[in-house]
This record gives C-alpha cells, sequence and structure tokens, in this order.
C-alpha cells in the first residue's frame, strides 16, 4: 500500500536497490515518478533516490562534456559554457517544471517528451550506467532502443562539444511560449570547406523513443546548406520514423510537417 | 478605459448610472490574492474518507458481472457502494422543472454507455487505498457497438443509446424528436432566390478544464442533516438534485458552495455530491469524492459538439431571402443539459437578420460519447459560429462587404422575426457602426446612416411585387417554438417506507406549457424601466 | 507507513508525519494545514500548486515532501507582512489578475520567484516565468501587466 523511500549516499548502492527491490522505481526529478505515484500506480513499491553529488555534476574538460543524470534543465541554463544546449533546456516545461527535469529523467520520458534526449541523440552522447560492477557505458541510440526492458540506472551522459555553430534545434508546439511538442528536431551540422561532413539528426515525437534520422543524414553528406544542397534529405525526411496518434498531434500531421521544419532548421533562422 | 457611448439613443436614456462604467473591485479579491478564498476542499476534518469512481473503459458495453469480493477487503476500504445501494439511481438534471425523462443513472445497473461512465464506487481512508481497491475490482463486460456521429445515430436501425430515449433524440414534450421553426416558405424562396449557399459546420467538444476539478465533501452534522461543501456552479439545484437521488428531503442537507475555482458552466450537473452524501450517510463520516485531472477530462461533460448546416437564399442585392438550419447536438450518452441547448438554439435562429422565410429543425441526439451540458452560451456560441462563417460566404458570394452585408440583413425595430414576435431594442446597427469606427472600417455613407429605429416592420414589407417577402405577420403573438417553462414547483421528496431503490421511476407527466406572458404595459415598477428589454418598455 | 517531514514554512519550522512517497502539496494541504497552496492536476502540467523551495519555483504536487528536509518554503500564505500586502498581491488586485482565483496563489509565487531574483524583467521574462502556470479566466494579460507593475513600483520604492 506504502511505498518505500530509499536514499542512498553513493549511486551505485542506489543502482543496487533498483535491481534488487520489488517494484523499484528510480526518483530524480519527480516529472514522471511523482505523477505515477500520486495516480497510485501499482508497479511502484520502492522508491530509491540517491543524494550523490556526482549525479548533479556537470563535468566540462576541453571538448568533453559529461552531464551527471540528476542535472537539471534549470543548472543547463545557468551554467554558460553550456549556452548551445540552452535552447533545448529552455523549451522544456516552465521554470517550475526545469528546476526539476533532469537530463536522465528525459531519456525515460515517453513520447512525445523527449526533447533534451533528441538533443543528446543528435550529439552522438554515450549514457554512463551505474551498478555494482562499476560503470558501464553504452550508446546512447542502443540505450534508447531497449530502456523498457532493463532496469538501469543512468549516472550520467556523455558527449563531445560539438563545433561552434554547429548544433542547431526547434521544437514545435501548439501552445506558445511552451507546450509539449508536437515534434522537436536536432542537429549537429560540421561543415568541411562548406560541405556538411558527418551530419546527425534525431527527431523527438516522431516514434516511441527519439530517433536518428539515418536516411537524411546519408543523403545531407558532401551537401551543401542551401535549397538545392539539402532537397534530397528532405525527400527523405520522414524515413525511420514511426509517429503516433496522441492527444496533441496525430501522425499524419506530424510525417507532414516534419519535411518543413526541418527544411527550416537546416536554410532558415537556424536556433530555435 | 471603458468608453460609454451615450450619444447612441440619446434620448431613451436617463443617466443616473452610478456604478455602470466605474471599474469596482471584486469582493474576493482580497481573498484570492492572500489564498483565503475558499473554496470547496479548503476544509478539514479528522477522520475524512476519500471516494473513488471505477469507470467504464467502454463506450457502450452490456455488464455481465461484477466480482469486488477482493477489493472489499483491501486495506483502508471502508464500503464498496453499488448501484443497488442508490436509492434513486435514475435522474435528469432538469427533472427539477419538469424537463425530460430521468435517464441517468449515479451508477450503471446493466448496462454502460460513454467511456468514464461511473460503475462503482469506494470509499477508503486515503484515495490512494481507494485507488489501490479500484484496480482489484473484477468487471466482466460484453463491449456492444457503439455510434460517435449525430446523423449515423438517426438512421434506422442504429444503436440505441439512451434506454429512455431509444430512437436517440430527446422528445419535447413527451411527442416531437426535435425542435421545429417555420416562417414564411423557404423552399418557394429558394427557388425565387438569385444565389443558393447551401455549407455545413461542424464543432468539436469542448473541455471547461477548470484549475479546480468537480468534487464535494458531505459532512454528517449534528442534528442528522448533512452539511456538503461543493465546487458547484447551482447551489440550488445541485441540493434538490442529492435530495432527490438520495431519497431525503431536501431540508436533510446543507449546501455550502461559494468560490467556485472555474465553472464556465462544468459545474453545473451536479456529478460528485450525490454519491459523497450517500457515503457520508452509509458511513456516519465526512467524505470527499474529487475528480482527478483525468477524470475531469473524459467524465465530466464537455459543451457537446454540433453539426450545423445552414442553407441561404440570397439576392444579388445582399438580401437573404430564406434561411434553413438543420442542427444537431451530441448529447453524448445521456441529457444533462443539452435538452436546453437544443431549445436555445432554436430560439436563436436565424440569428439578428431579418429574413423572412425561415425552416429550421434542431436536434438533441444521443451518442455513446461524454454526456455534454452548459458551457459558455451553449446552444447558441456555436450556431452563431455556423451563422457568422455563412454570412462572410453570402457577402463574398454577392461581393458585397462583410459588415454591410450584415448591416443590410439586421434586425430593425418593428421587424417581425421567425419566432413571430416583434423586434424591439435592436442595436446591430448601431454596434456595427461604431465598431467599423474603431477599426477603421470602411462603411459606405448609407450604411452609416442607418439606424435601428427606421427602415423596419411596415415600412420593410412596402413592395408589393416583392414576392421574395412573406406575408404581413398576424398581430397577436402565437406560442412561440420555445416551450414556456411550467411556474416553479415546490418539490417534496418522502423518504421511502422499504429501502428498496428505485430504478426506472416513471417520469411524471409533463405539464402543458402555459402560454406565453403578455407584454407588460410601459411604466413598469421595475427598478430599470427604460432599459429592461424583458418588458420592452424602452422603446415605443 | 508513515515518516517524519521537517522543514521551514514561510519562516517558521513545521513538521509532519507524512504518507512515506507523499508530495508536499498534500502534505502541506493535508497534514501542516496550509490550504493556501492548490492543486489543479496533482501530474506537474497545471502550475496551480507552484511554491518556492530555497527560492526556486517548484510544483509541489511532484515534490516528494520528504526531498525537502531542511529546506525552506514559501507559500502566498506567506507573502504578506502582516497586515501589509506584498506589492505582487496589491499590483494583482489593481489590475484585477484574477477572476475564479484558483490559479492565483501559484501565479504569485512564480512571479515572486521571478522579482526575487530579477527586480526588472521585460514582458518577454515574466511571460517566460509565468508560462508554467495555466489561467483558465483572465487571458493573462492583466497578470502579466500586474507582474510588470509589481517591479516597477518595487523599483521606485527602492530608489
Amino acid at each position: 500500500m506504502s511505498v518505500a523511500v530509499k536514499t542512498f549516499a553513493k549511486l551505485a548502492d542506489a543502482a543496487g536497490a533498483l535491481s534488487s527491490e520489488r517494484g523499484a522505481r528510480f526518483l530524480a526529478g519527480g516529472t514522471l515518478v511523482m505523477r505515477a505515484l500520486n495516480e497510485a500506480d501499482p508497479s511502484i513499491e520502492t522508491i530509491v533516490r540517491s543524494t550523490d553529488p556526482n549525479f548533479v555534476n556537470i563535468a566540462l574538460s576541453s571538448g568533453r562534456i559529461e552531464l551527471g543524470a540528476g542535472v537539471t534543465m534549470a543548472a543547463i541554463l545557468a551554467e554558460r559554457d553550456l549556452a548551445f544546449l540552452h535552447p533545448v533546456a529552455r523549451a522544456v516545461g516552465g521554470p517550475a517544471v526545469r528546476e526539476a527535469a533532469t537530463v536522465g529523467g528525459n531519456l525515460f520520458a515517453p513520447s512525445p517528451y523527449g526533447d533534451f534526449a533528441a538533443a543528446l541523440l543528435a550529439l552522438d552522447a554515450v549514457v554512463m550506467l551505474a551498478g555494482g560492477f562499476g560503470q558501464r557505458e553504452a550508446p546512447l541510440e542502443e540505450f534508447l532502443g531497449r530502456r523498457e526492458r532493463g532496469s538501469a540506472l543512468v549516472a550520467s551522459v556523455v558527449c563531445k562539444r560539438p563545433a561552434a555553430d554547429a548544433f542547431r534545434f526547434v521544437k514545435v508546439t501548439r501552445v506558445h511560449p511552451k507546450g509539449v511538442s508536437v515534434l522537436s528536431i536536432a542537429a549537429q551540422l560540421p561543415l568541411a570547406s562548406g560541405r556538411i561532413a558527418g551530419a546527425r539528426i534525431a527527431y523527438n515525437a516522431m516514434a516511441r523513443a527519439p530517433v536518428r534520422a539515418k536516411a537524411a543524414e546519408r543523403a545531407l553528406e558532401g551537401r551543401t546548406l542551401d535549397a538545392a544542397g539539402i532537397a534530397p534529405a528532405l525527400a527523405v525526411a520522414t524515413d525511420g520514423t514511426a509517429p503516433v496518434d496522441d492527444a496533441i498531434a496525430s501522425a499524419w500531421w506530424r510525417r507532414e510537417i516534419l519535411p518543413v521544419h526541418l527544411r527550416r532548421l537546416l536554410i532558415g533562422a537556424g536556433h530555435a | 478605459m471603458l468608453e460609454l457611448r451615450k450619444d447612441i439613443f440619446a434620448d431613451e436614456r436617463d443617466d443616473n448610472l452610478k456604478e455602470v462604467g466605474q471599474p469596482t473591485q471584486r469582493q474576493d479579491m482580497l481573498g484570492h490574492v492572500t489564498g483565503t478564498s475558499a473554496y470547496y476542499d479548503d476544509h478539514r476534518f479528522g477522520n475524512l474518507l476519500h471516494l473513488k469512481v471505477l469507470r467504464s473503459p467502454h463506450a457502450h458495453a452490456r455488464i455481465r458481472s461484477i466480482d469486488d469480493s477482493v477489493a472489499a477487503r483491501a486495506p483502508g476500504v471502508k464500503r464498496i457502494i453499488r448501484a443497488a445501494d442508490v436509492p434513486v439511481n435514475l435522474n435528469t438534471l432538469l427533472s427539477l422543472i419538469q424537463f425530460g425523462k430521468d435517464d441517468e443513472p449515479s451508477l450503471a445497473t446493466d448496462v454502460v454507455r460513454y467511456k468514464g461512465e461511473p460503475v462503482l464506487a469506494i470509499v477508503a481512508t486515503s484515495e490512494r487505498a481507494a485507488l489501490e481497491a479500484l484496480a482489484q475490482v473484477r468487471v466482466a463486460y460484453e463491449p456492444l457497438p457503439a455510434v460517435f456521429d449525430v446523423e449515423e445515430a438517426l438512421k434506422p436501425g442504429a444503436v440505441s443509446v439512451n434506454a429512455a430515449y431509444p430512437k436517440n433524440t430527446f422528445e419535447y414534450y413527451n411527442k416531437y424528436d426535435h425542435q421545429k421553426l417555420r416562417f414564411g416558405d423557404a423552399d418557394a424562396a429558394f427557388a425565387q432566390a438569385d444565389i443558393v449557399l447551401d455549407e455545413r459546420y461542424q464543432m468539436s467538444p469542448i473541455e471547461h478544464a477548470p484549475t479546480e476539478t468537480n468534487g464535494s465533501i458531505a459532512v454528517p452534522d449534528t442534528n442528522g442533516r448533512f452539511v456538503v461543501y461543493t465546487s458547484t456552479q447551482a447551489l440550488f439545484f445541485s441540493l434538490d438534485t442529492s435530495a432527490k437521488i438520495n431519497a431525503v428531503p431536501s431540508n436533510q442537507l446543507h449546501f455550502i458552495g461559494g468560490t467556485v475555482g472555474g465553472g464556465f458552466g462544468g459545474k453545473v450537473d451536479t456529478l460528485t455530491e450525490p454519491l459523497s452524501i450517500l457515503a457520508a450517510r452509509l458511513l456516519g463520516a465526512p467524505v470527499r469524492y474529487r475528480l482527478s485531472r483525468h477524470e475531469e477530462m473524459q467524465f465530466g461533460s464537455p459543451r457537446g459538439g454540433e453539426r450545423i448546416y445552414v442553407k441561404d437564399g440570397v439576392m444579388r442585392d445582399g438580401r437573404i431571402i430564406a434561411r434553413k438550419v438543420r442542427a444537431y447536438f451530441d448529447s453524448g450518452a445521456y441529457t444533462r443539459l443539452s435538452s436546453y441547448a437544443a431549445v436555445k438554439c432554436a430560439a436563436h435562429i436565424p440569428g439578428p437578420y431579418t429574413i423572412p422565410n425561415v425552416y429550421a429543425d434542431v436536434f438533441c441526439v444521443f451518442t455513446n460519447r461524454t454526456p455534454a451540458t452548459a458551457m459558455r452560451g451553449f446552444g447558441v456560441t456555436a450556431l452563431d459560429f455556423a451563422l457568422e462563417c455563412q454570412m462572410d460566404k453570402g457577402a463574398v458570394a454577392v461581393g458585397m462587404d462583410p459588415l454591410e452585408y450584415r448591416m443590410l440583413n439586421a434586425y430593425r425595430d418593428g421587424d417581425m422575426k421567425a419566432h413571430r414576435r416583434e423586434a424591439k431594442n435592436c442595436a446591430l446597427l448601431e454596434c456595427a457602426q461604431v465598431a467599423a469606427e474603431k477599426a477603421n472600417w470602411p462603411l459606405r455613407d448609407e450604411f452609416r446612416r442607418m439606424s435601428s429605429r427606421t427602415g423596419g416592420g411596415a415600412q420593410r414589407v412596402g413592395d408589393s411585387a416583392d414576392r421574395t417577402r412573406a406575408p404581413a405577420p398576424a398581430p397577436a403573438p402565437a406560442p412561440s417554438a420555445r416551450p414556456a417553462p411550467a411556474a416553479p414547483q415546490r418539490v417534496a421528496y418522502e423518504r421511502p417506507a422499504a429501502a428498496t431503490p428505485a430504478h426506472n421511476v416513471p417520469p411524471p407527466p409533463p405539464r402543458p406549457p402555459s402560454p406565453p406572458p403578455a407584454a407588460q404595459p410601459a411604466g413598469s415598477t421595475h427598478g430599470a424601466p427604460r432599459f429592461s428589454s424583458v418588458f420592452g418598455t424602452r422603446r415605443r | 507507513m508513515k515518516t517524519p517531514v521537517q522543514f521551514r514554512l514561510n519562516g517558521d519550522d513545521v513538521a509532519a508525519f507524512a504518507e512515506s512517497g507523499a508530495n508536499l502539496l498534500d502534505v502541506l494541504r493535508e497534514s501542516v494545514g496550509d490550504l493556501s497552496v492548490k492543486g489543479g492536476c496533482w501530474q506537474g502540467t497545471c502550475g496551480t500548486c507552484t511554491v518556492l523551495i530555497d527560492g526556486l519555483p517548484r510544483l509541489s504536487c511532484i515534490t516528494l515532501a520528504e526531498s525537502c528536509a531542511g529546506k525552506s518554503v514559501e507559500t502566498v500564505a506567506g507573502l504578506r507582512r502582516g497586515a501589509d500586502l506584498h506589492p505582487l498581491q496589491s499590483a494583482f488586485m489593481e489590475h484585477f489578475a484574477a477572476q475564479c482565483g484558483y490559479c492565483t496563489p501559484g501565479m504569485l509565487m512564480a512571479a515572486k520567484a521571478l522579482l526575487d531574483r530579477n527586480p526588472n524583467p521585460s514582458r518577454e521574462e515574466v511571460v517566460d516565468a509565468i508560462c508554467g502556470n495555466i489561467c483558465r479566466c483572465t487571458g493573462y494579460e492583466p497578470i502579466i501587466a500586474a507582474v510588470l507593475d509589481a517591479a516597477r513600483g518595487d523599483n521606485r520604492r527602492r530608489a
């Protein structure tokens, strides 16, 4: 009937409890788990928390970014050296939600939530998993593909700092200034001699979890960022997506507008 | 910021206005900004119990069996309330004014008719305990075909939704399956018209989504009465409805409302009080029944979706000579207030325009959706959307400015309306002129000079060669298409001798409509004689 | 299972025995007796339950009550100083920034979180500050005007 709440100073111990306790769920910011608790979700019997300072740490070294899974959107916004991620963090909820919503939590948020996860996917992020065995890592794409099956505890997320001005993000909502995503697009567009070299494009709310737009990425390789250059990529923009109907938008609508917003992101204003 | 155009109708004004035009602070504003305004849930009791409801997951299904034995033993559960426990388990809100048959159960008996319909209630020591117990209840449903479209619901052989109205329409006076308005000869006029515009308009249901959800707390009082704190907008309706369903005299209930955290019409249906009171009676303890946000969306009434067909016959010079309206109100599975919405709709047709040939049929239709109710001018707002879109299309069709098109067709004093009442106190022209002035919308001189006081009535029906006009209307007012409300009745509820619940009490025979009141003579003692359109004394 | 929760509420120490896993909104209303905080959704989506925790705006309905141990919580009940209204409260009154009043406590706390940190916000910053608070009555403009007015008034007083 009651849930048990267990708090651990060390993240590894929290990970251990997560896999050993019955009906255990990890609580970071609360946007997902507290809501489920309020609705008496019967699958939750134990809440696991951690006060480990590493969990909320932002570590920036030359070119490497490590975000503790407990880092909030507000903390990202307060970090000047993460300015390129500010458009993403700012688009998540209002100020109170941003004080609670975490990097790690967003990796588990069901569609159409998952804007920050999509951004990390476009940054080729790697998740560091905590456990009694020490840390293990997994590419984010692989992790998102199997997130429902495990009881993994994400300790942090690591990625490389993108080249200046190479990262772009747009969130499409019906309610302004903030609202749940109809869809969002994150893109890393490195240029070599004015041509795209190794683009990464990720979508949120175009499938059950954030996905890479690999067909569009391939079609952009070696192209210029202009109308003619991106046309082949736009033609395959929705390849590999499987959007669903939900309270925010229909699958049909999402498929219709995605190429429009991708085009604007690539050759329009750019940053959200 | 508020500008009063006292120059308009200046000769009829008695400008002793003290309050109108001055900002006045709300009496509850200090409470709002200090967080001390008391909403129904701002009362605490040491032994408060919590009621939550099990709801149908199906739009239409037969209930084969309910097994609540495990739930009854769940921790914290004090009582399970089943359909058989509800003393009067069939009601309709407007039965209090003898309008409509009792059609909606507080807890479904053998059939569920919309997704979210209440099936069973559990009272427990915490909301969490009640929700966990609900999850243990096993209901065997046999899904039935369902209908979600108003016109599909009216086809022969359609799924029958509401047992009290097997043909899926509300019955007015136990006889008529729709509201009817007839004036002149629309079909003949369409044959004469230069342009015919036939359009279809469709509204979605709209959820009020107040920030405070529906809820109530029923508290046993010291002398065998119950104090009920409620979010209702309709305190007396809710009290009498709750008394009827609980089969107690209404003086046993002390309803305390007050500050409502947003209503907009969504808190008139007495959704929670009957069961919270029943639970308090059964358990002798205070009981709160509060809708979650999800329940507010799914189970709380929306403004129903309307489908409205409007066909206009228009002359090249911009006069609308015929209007045919066919409107369907999606009442969902039960009546609630949709019967009244259809009446208001019929009363509003054809809009504030003088049209000599009007033909309208307005249906209140039952489908397997959440029952619809009042919201912000329900019955009229959607119709106005349809009519005004139609006006814009008409203006385009004849190549006329949309504002001038409306002004040309607007009511003037003395015009005979389709309801066979003379138009009085018209002001659409003056409003349009001021709006045009404010918006810098150009109007031709002829339109800037128009007045509601001239050009109406006999003056309009001047051209004998005008075959498109209806014959001069009879002076005596005939009964309007809108039923006059029965005189208010004091309702006495006797406590039944036996405890057997009455499920399908036949409704009392409806009173025949009383004739409309004669127009009040000038010089009424009412406090605002000049501006009272009720008494019709503003203009001679 | 009950668990002790202790924190500072509007400057005073409070304590309660709360259901394990309870959210702060329920603890404030049911156990501590602060009814000035309102609940609209219990899902973290409407902002009605906004309070300040250590000066930051938080949704009390999705905040684990026991995570507030030792922290400073502010609700609208603590806004006024004795009989004197907080400038935000006066401004809301003057601008008719409430109708049903249910969103008002949350709006005031969201606005306070802004002005405490940014005494001279732009209109855009005010809009962002309240963008997580739903109002079904006013259309938001009177609220935005009230917050801007309260900020200007504060600045005048400080100058």
